[in-house]
C-alpha cells in the first residue's frame, strides 16, 4: 500500500471566506423559522383535506367523550349538592286519621328536642304535587277519593347513622304512623355511583387520551415518510434534529389544538341538547338548576390537554421515526 | 493547515464488508484533488465519513482541525454546514423550486431572507441557471439538474467542497465545464476532493490522483 503525502503544488492564496451568522439574527432567523413552519404544516392539513378532517374527527370524538362525560357528573354532582342531604324521615299517617288529627300529632312531633324540623305535607297537597308532577295525573280521576296518605317528613338532629335507624323505628312504632321511611341512604347510593361514575370516566379519559396519542403518532409517522427525502437532503446540508423535528411537532400541536376545538364544540352541543329535559328533571325534585356548560376553566383544561396530547404523539413519532432517517445510505 | 486528514482508516460494513482498509492521506487546505477506482474501491465510503455519514471502525479522520471521532451527534450539523456536497444523483427535491432548493442550506443555518435570496442568485449565475430559477428541477436536464445540486453544494461557501462522481451520467463536454466550475471554485480558495472514475478527464485537469483499489489506496500523485 503506498501512500506519500504529496505536498500540494498550488498552496492556497486565501482561504474562503467563511459566512458568519450573528447571534442576533440567528434569533431572529430562529422566531422565522418557527412561524414559517407553523404555517408551513397548517397548510399542509390544508393540503388533504379528507385526511386532515377525518384524523380530526377521529380525535374530536376522542376528546369529547371524556369531556361531555366529566361535564354531566359536574352537573349532577351540582345539582344533589342542591339537595339537602340533611337525612329525613318520612312518616306516612293512618289514612282513617283526619286532618286535625294529623295536624296535631305534627306540633305534637315539634316539641321533641330530637328532631329540628317537621313539615306536614296534607293528603290534599299531597294530591295537588301528584297531580302537577306525575304522568299518572289522569289515573286520580278516576278514582273517588283521594288514595295518598298525609306525610310527616322530620329532620332528625343527629345524623348518626346509628341513631338514625333507633329513632325512624321509634317513630314507625307510634299508632299514628302507618310507615316511616329513612330516606338518607339512596342520596348516599347516588353518591357513591357519582364518585364511581368519575373514576370510570377518568378511566375511560386516559383510554382515550391513548388512543389520541396513538392517532396523531401515527398521523404524523405518516407525513415523515411521505417527506423523507426532504429531511435526509437537510440533515445532509447540516439540519440540526429540531429543526428537522420543528414541522412535525407544529403538525401535531395543529392537530391536538383543532381537535380540541371540534371536541368542545360537540361537547357544548351535546349539552345544550340536554339542557332542556335537565332542567324539567331538576323541577320534579323542586330543585332550582341550571345545567352548565364546559365553563372556562373546563374549556381552557380541554384545550390545554388536547394540545399537549398532540404535542406528546407527535413527538413520540418524531423521536422514534427521524433517528431512523439518517443520511447513511444515499 | 490540511483540511482532510486520514489516519489508517479502517471501515467493515455490519455486513462484513471491508470499503477501506488503513487508508492515509492529507489533503491541504485549498488544495483540489481527484478520488479514483473501480467502483466498489471504497470512494464513496471515504466521502460519507468525511460528512459523518458513516464512523470509521478503526483510525482518525480529521476535517480541519476537528477529529471526527470526538465528534458528539449533535455536533454532526456545524461539521456539515462547513462542507458543501454534491452528490452522483444530486438528491434534489422535487416538491419545490430551483430556488428554494438552493437555499435551503442557507435557510437551516438561518441566514436573512434577503441576504439569502442575494446568495442563491450568485450561485445559480455562476452555474448559468439564473433564469431557471422558479423552475421546478424536474423540468430541467439531467446536466442542468447536476448544476443546481452543485450551486447548492457552494451556495454558503463551503472550506471543503466534495463530489460524489458529478459528471456520472453526464456527456464529457458537460463533464469538462462542471469540472471547470469546480476549479474555479478551488482558485478562490476551496478545498475540493472530486470521486470520479473517468480517467480521460482526470488525466485532462492535471491534478492530483488518489487512487483505491479494494478499499487500499495504491496511488497518491
Amino acid at each position: 500500500m503506498t501512500n506519500k503525502r504529496s505536498a500540494p503544488d498550488n498552496t492556497p492564496r486565501r482561504g474562503a471566506r467563511q459566512h458568519r451568522v450573528e447571534s442576533a439574527d440567528r434569533r431572529r432567523s430562529w422566531r422565522r423559522h418557527h412561524v414559517s413552519v407553523a404555517k408551513g404544516a397548517l397548510l399542509r392539513l390544508r393540503q388533504t383535506p379528507v385526511a386532515s378532517f377525518m384524523t380530526l374527527a377521529v380525535l374530536a370524538i376522542a376528546l369529547a367523550l371524556p369531556g361531555f362525560l366529566l361535564a354531566a357528573l359536574s352537573n349532577l354532582q351540582a345539582l344533589t349538592s342542591g339537595w339537602d342531604t340533611q337525612p329525613r324521615i318520612a312518616l306516612y299517617m293512618q289514612t282513617e286519621l283526619s286532618d286535625a288529627a294529623i295536624d296535631r300529632f305534627s306540633r305534637e312531633l315539634l316539641l321533641r328536642d330530637d328532631l329540628s324540623g317537621v313539615e306536614l305535607i296534607s293528603r290534599q297537597k299531597g294530591l295537588e304535587e301528584f297531580r302537577e308532577y306525575s304522568a299518572f295525573a289522569d289515573l286520580l280521576e278516576q278514582l273517588d277519593a283521594n288514595p295518598l296518605p298525609a306525610v310527616i317528613m322530620v329532620t332528625p338532629l343527629s345524623d348518626n347513622p346509628v341513631q338514625l335507624p333507633l329513632l325512624k323505628e321509634e317513630l314507625a312504632a307510634m299508632s299514628q304512623v302507618s310507615d316511616a321511611v329513612l330516606d338518607m341512604e339512596w342520596v348516599q347510593r347516588l353518591d357513591a355511583v357519582l364518585a364511581l361514575a368519575q373514576r370510570g370516566s377518568y378511566v375511560l379519559g386516559g383510554l382515550l387520551a391513548l388512543a389520541v396519542l396513538l392517532v396523531v403518532g401515527n398521523t404524523v409517522r405518516m407525513t415523515i415518510e411521505s417527506r423523507r427525502d426532504e429531511i435526509l437532503v437537510s440533515k445532509l446540508v447540516g439540519a440540526t434534529d429540531a429543526w428537522v423535528r420543528r414541522p412535525f411537532l407544529y403538525s401535531g400541536f395543529w392537530f391536538g389544538l383543532l381537535g380540541g376545538v371540534l371536541a368542545w364544540l360537540l361537547v357544548q352541543v351535546a349539552l345544550s341538547l340536554l339542557s332542556d329535559p335537565a332542567q324539567a328533571l331538576a323541577e320534579l325534585y323542586l330543585n332550582r338548576f341550571q345545567l352548565q356548560g364546559l365553563g372556562l376553566e373546563g374549556s381552557l383544561l380541554m384545550l390545554g390537554a388536547s394540545v399537549l396530547l398532540g404535542l406528546a404523539g407527535s413527538w413520540l413519532a418524531v423521536a422514534r421515526h427521524l433517528r431512523e432517517i439518517e443520511p447513511g445510505e444515499v | 493547515m490540511a483540511a482532510i486528514r486520514f489516519s489508517n482508516v479502517f471501515k467493515r460494513y455490519s455486513s462484513g464488508q471491508d470499503a477501506l482498509l488503513g487508508v492515509n492521506f492529507e489533503l491541504a487546505s485549498g488544495e483540489m484533488s481527484f478520488l479514483t477506482g473501480h467502483s466498489g474501491a471504497g470512494k464513496s465510503t471515504l466521502m460519507k465519513l468525511i460528512m459523518l455519514m458513516e464512523r470509521p471502525s478503526r483510525g482518525q479522520v480529521w476535517v480541519g482541525q476537528q477529529d471526527l471521532s470526538r465528534l458528539h451527534r449533535s455536533q454532526i450539523p456545524l461539521l456539515r454546514r462547513q462542507v458543501g456536497v454534491v452528490f452522483q444523483n444530486h438528491q434534489l427535491l422535487f416538491d419545490r423550486t430551483v430556488f428554494d432548493n438552493v437555499a435551503l442550506p442557507l435557510q437551516i443555518s438561518g441566514y436573512d431572507p434577503a441576504d439569502a435570496a442575494r446568495r442563491v442568485r450568485a450561485a445559480l449565475d455562476k452555474v448559468g441557471l439564473l433564469d431557471r430559477e422558479k423552475h421546478n428541477p424536474i423540468m430541467l436536464s439531467t446536466g442542468e439538474q447536476q448544476r443546481v445540486g452543485i450551486a447548492r453544494a457552494i451556495v454558503h461557501k463551503p472550506r471543503l467542497l466534495l463530489a460524489d462522481e458529478p459528471t456520472g451520467n453526464l456527456d464529457p463536454e458537460l463533464s469538462e465545464d462542471i469540472m471547470r466550475l469546480f476549479e474555479q471554485f478551488n482558485q478562490i480558495g476551496t478545498t475540493v476532493l472530486i470521486a470520479s472514475h473517468d480517467h480521460s478527464l482526470i488525466n485532462r485537469m492535471h491534478h492530483r490522483v488518489l487512487t483505491l483499489r479494494n478499499g487500499r489506496l495504491i496511488a497518491d500523485d
